[in-house]
């Protein structure tokens, strides 16, 4: 297990620098940089600014040299400092982004925990069952529905309409006077339809994914053979077919790790949230390299990581890929 | 981002011709500049009011697309971040309501007779937030660090023609140019920085790009990157103290929300489209709580033709164009009717523009003799005219996200098909948009805008000089009358000079097309109808800010003493 985990961590240096070179290079080469949008349609600013601006942010080096020179900076894990104005050490304007993100993936992934396997068992014990059909039409219209379409329809009717929640932002105009509990409130308020609407498309992918794995698991002969033993249907399902039918799922939460930092661009805009989809989106508008090369490396990590865990999380739970028969 | 017009209180001159860049689904002109003050003050509170009196109190929330970058006002170029700065620092001097130059922290200035000398009068008893005089000094500095060649800003250029700077005493300020030098009273509307707070030390990396320290209407409270700023009122601001005890501009990315959020009074102020403003916020319900204001933007909305190409060499062919491009029909489409047709680089009612240049008139049958006159005629009964057996077609480029835009191609491309020309509309990424396009000069024609500036230098969009890779006049136009006047308006402080120089040009550029000036665009603001005192004026509404209030009666957030 231990050699294993070694290779493992290995074989990932060599992964991690083709993509942090590939992105280096790809990025370089898309067409303008972030001097010229600093300058461009600009009639003050002279070639001289340009040139000085240039300087400053190291882009009149050799690429090769610009990407050794990052590279080696990374390895002292110092993410540098962004090209926007603000000049500010990248590490920081992603570490303010990040807890927002994380909470709002956090909580939207257990939304579709909590709702998805119930909703995938039920389909499957009660097959072509008016549950499992009406579920199956829902979670299809869920997973076709436009997030920004249905996030605006919903503010329109609990926010504008009925006033009962807030329509964008994450704490109300006197948040920073109220007293805890109220701020708590305040917060959840806030809190509620940007969850919603991000579990809300994940839904169906989940609940089919469940339904199909317990329905697999359900035909294997120890279930056969648990119910021939005359326990309840409870038990066959909830005791033998779950645990089988769960393992699957590790895989995918394995996978989501880097989910969980990933925010998306349409949804943070709509909800006029800052995370790191705004975050990324915008350095990459603005040609802000040291910034989205952080948040790559990190988005990298991040995912050669779940993996590994994914991977790991099974042999531990299935003893069959423990010992390799 | 988006065209965002924030005419702030101080327009930087840098903000001369910033193109609209659009980002998300705003319209060119959507977003008068208005910005945010917050206040909270530390005074007793003032007696009880009648009723629609100004009072002092309240908070003014206001929505903005984008954050705020760097709130040193020489380090930033984004709209964001100038509207935050604009009411937190003061330039020596500002544009007044009618756009004419007035003192700021100056209170007078003198120019010597030959105009290359200018002495700013600077007022006394004027405090930084942090309670440390202001002085020459600070004019001073500011200069200094804007020559820095170690200053990352991209407005050093107009201060590099200064030859000297001096102080007389500790309240005047002398600075010498080579020749006199039009636009250089305007680039002192710089804001001025604090010298004892960022002297001797690495500007960028100073506690102020985040936690600015000003001379302004408002102090800086807080900064929630990506979520809000706020400001509160400065109490001993040397015009008196804002009404509005503090300001909040809540940053909100997508202008779908911002709408709603408008609605449920979540925010004060923002800017309208022109289906918003006519569509949207019609009903009684909406009058009630709202008031609208609209006035024309300082901006235009151009077709422009790369003029080294061999089909748009011929000034006719261009004037054809302009014949045949119903700026009405653009004006009603697009725009809702919310603008006025273009006749040239002004703003319709500002001292620069001349009357009697007209906007072309849609007029087909003149623009087909026009091109039939430079040799354009159908002669293979296909529906599109030829020349030398190549066919009139060519391609529109305009950049990515900004729909007015769009808009506006498709229908110049429907009214060019109706005389036998085939266009194509294309739309790219902005940094691809420059990099592979413009500064190449890899276009036939483009529909851009420019904002207009407060102070009429055509010299780096008109000037034969500044037609290399990455400069303004990328349509290469090239006119020996119009770069001798465009010089001779740039060297001399007389306006009448000026003024007749200017009118000139407006004449030559009519005639050459080198654009087809297309419209200027209204800008759009609501405004939530308890804050009273707005008085929009040609400068916009955001000019006399610190006179905006809300009557006791009506106030909605408590602040806190």
């Amino acid at each position: 297990m231990w050699v294993y985990l070694l290779k493992r961590l290995a074989s990932m240096i060599p992964l991690l620098i083709g993509i942090t070179l590939i992105s280096f290079v790809v990025i370089h080469l898309a067409p303008g940089s972030p001097v010229d949008l600093q300058t461009e349609m600009n009639p003050k600013a002279s070639p001289e600014a340009r040139a000085r601006l240039e300087k400053l942010y190291g882009l009149d080096q050799p690429l090769h040299v610009q990407y050794f020179l990052w590279l080696s900076r990374m390895l002292r894990l110092d993410f540098g400092r962004s090209f926007s104005p603000d000049g500010r050490p990248v590490a920081d304007k992603i570490l303010e982004r990040l807890p927002i993100t994380i909470l709002i993936n956090v909580l939207s992934l257990a939304l579709i925990l909590a709702v998805a396997v119930p909703i995938g068992i039920v389909s499957a014990v009660r097959p072509n069952s008016l549950f499992d059909k009406s579920t199956t039409v829902f979670v299809f219209i869920g997973f076709a529905t436009p997030t920004f379409w249905l996030a605006l329809l919903c503010m329109l009717f609990f926010g504008v309409h009925l006033g009962w929640l807030p329509i964008s932002g994450i704490s109300s105009y006197n948040a920073d006077q109220m007293s805890d509990p109220a701020w708590l409130w305040d917060r959840t308020k806030h809190l509620i339809l940007p969850v919603l609407i991000s579990a809300f498309g994940g839904l169906a992918g989940f609940s089919r994914y469940m339904r199909f794995n317990m329905l697999e698991v359900i035909g294997q002969d120890y279930i056969t053979t648990a119910r021939a033993k005359g326990l309840s249907e409870m038990r066959v399902i909830l005791k033998h077919a779950l645990r089988n039918a769960l393992m699957p799922v590790i895989t995918v939460l394995g996978l989501s790790v880097p989910g969980l930092i990933g925010g998306s661009v349409i949804f943070e805009s709509i909800f006029a949230i800052p995370g790191m989809g705004q975050l990324f989106y915008q350095s990459v508008m603005a040609r802000d390299y040291p910034v989205i090369m952080g948040s790559l490396v990190i988005g990298a990590v991040l995912t050669l990581v779940g993996n590994l865990l994914a991977d790991v999380s099974y042999a531990v739970v299935d003893p069959r890929i423990r010992t390799g028969k | 981002m988006n065209i965002r017009y924030r005419i702030a209180r101080l327009v930087l001159p840098a903000l001369v011709v910033l193109i609209f860049l659009s980002c998300g689904q705003k319209e060119e002109a959507s977003e008068p500049s208005v910005q945010n003050p917050a206040t909270q003050e530390s005074s007793p509170p003032e007696p009880a009011k009648a009723v629609g009196e100004p009072a002092y109190g309240d908070a003014l929330v206001e929505g903005s697309i984008g954050d705020a970058s760097n709130l040193i006002p020489m380090l930033s170029s984004d709209s964001s971040s100038h509207a935050i700065a604009g009411l937190v620092y003061n330039g020596l001097v500002k544009y007044d309501k009618d756009i004419n130059l007035v003192g700021d922290l100056a209170e007078k200035w003198n120019i010597s007779e030959d105009g290359t000398v200018i002495d700013f009068h600077l007022r006394k008893g004027v405090k930084w937030h942090d309670g440390s005089p202001f002085t020459a000094e600070d004019a001073l500095f500011t200069y200094k660090v804007m020559i820095d060649p170690k200053t990352p800003t991209a407005y050093a250029d107009d201060f590099l023609q200064v030859q000297k700077a001096e102080l007389i005493d500790s309240y005047t300020m002398r600075v010498t140019y080579k020749r006199p030098f039009a636009p250089a009273l305007a680039s002192w509307g710089m804001g001025v920085a604090p010298k004892h707070l960022l002297e001797g030390k690495d500007i960028t990396q100073s506690p102020l790009v985040r936690d600015p320290v000003g001379t302004g209407p408002y102090l800086f409270e807080r900064w929630i990157t990506g979520r809000e700023i706020v400001l509160r009122a400065n109490p001993n601001y040397f015009e008196g103290r804002p009404y509005i005890s503090e300001s909040k501009t809540r940053i909100i990315p997508d202008s779908a929300t911002m709408f709603l959020e408008l609605e449920a009074g979540g925010i004060d102020l923002m800017g309208l489209t022109p289906i918003q403003y006519t569509r949207q916020t019609v009903s009684d319900q909406w009058k009630k709580r709202f008031n609208k204001y609209s006035y024309l933007a300082s901006a235009y909305t151009y077709l422009g033709y790369n003029l080294e190409d061999s089909k748009f060499k011929d000034k006719r062919v261009r004037q054809a164009i302009s014949y045949a491009v119903n700026k009405q029909e653009l004006i009603d489409g697009v725009l809702l009717g919310l603008g006025e047709a273009a006749s040239g680089p002004f703003k319709p009612g500002t001292w620069p523009y001349n009357p009697d240049v007209k906007p072309y008139a849609y007029n087909p049958e003149r623009a087909k003799e026009l091109l039939r006159e430079a040799g354009w005629e159908d002669t293979d009964g296909d529906g599109l005219l030829d020349k030398d057996g190549e066919p009139f077609r060519f391609t529109i480029l305009t950049n990515q996200g900004n729909e007015s835009r769009q808009k506006t191609g498709v229908i110049i491309q429907f009214s060019l098909k109706a005389i036998g020309i085939e266009v194509q509309v294309r739309t790219v990424e902005w940094a691809a948009f420059l990099k592979e396009f413009i500064d190449k000069k890899k276009f036939e024609a483009v529909i851009l805008g420019w904002t207009i500036p407060p102070d009429p230098d055509l010299f780096d969009v008109w000037h034969s000089s500044k037609t290399r890779p990455s400069e303004l006049n990328f349509v290469s136009y090239r006119n020996e009358e119009v770069d001798r006047l465009i010089e001779k308006s740039r060297y001399t402080f007389d306006r009448e000079v000026r003024k007749e120089c200017l009118y000139k040009i407006q004449e030559i550029l009519a005639e050459d097309q080198p654009y087809t000036f297309l419209y200027v665009p209204q800008a759009l603001v609501a405004v939530s109808s308890r804050i009273r005192g707005i008085e929009p004026a040609p400068l916009g509404i955001a000019y006399n800010r610190i006179k905006w209030y809300v009557p006791a009666d009506q106030q909605k957030y408590k602040i806190a003493f």
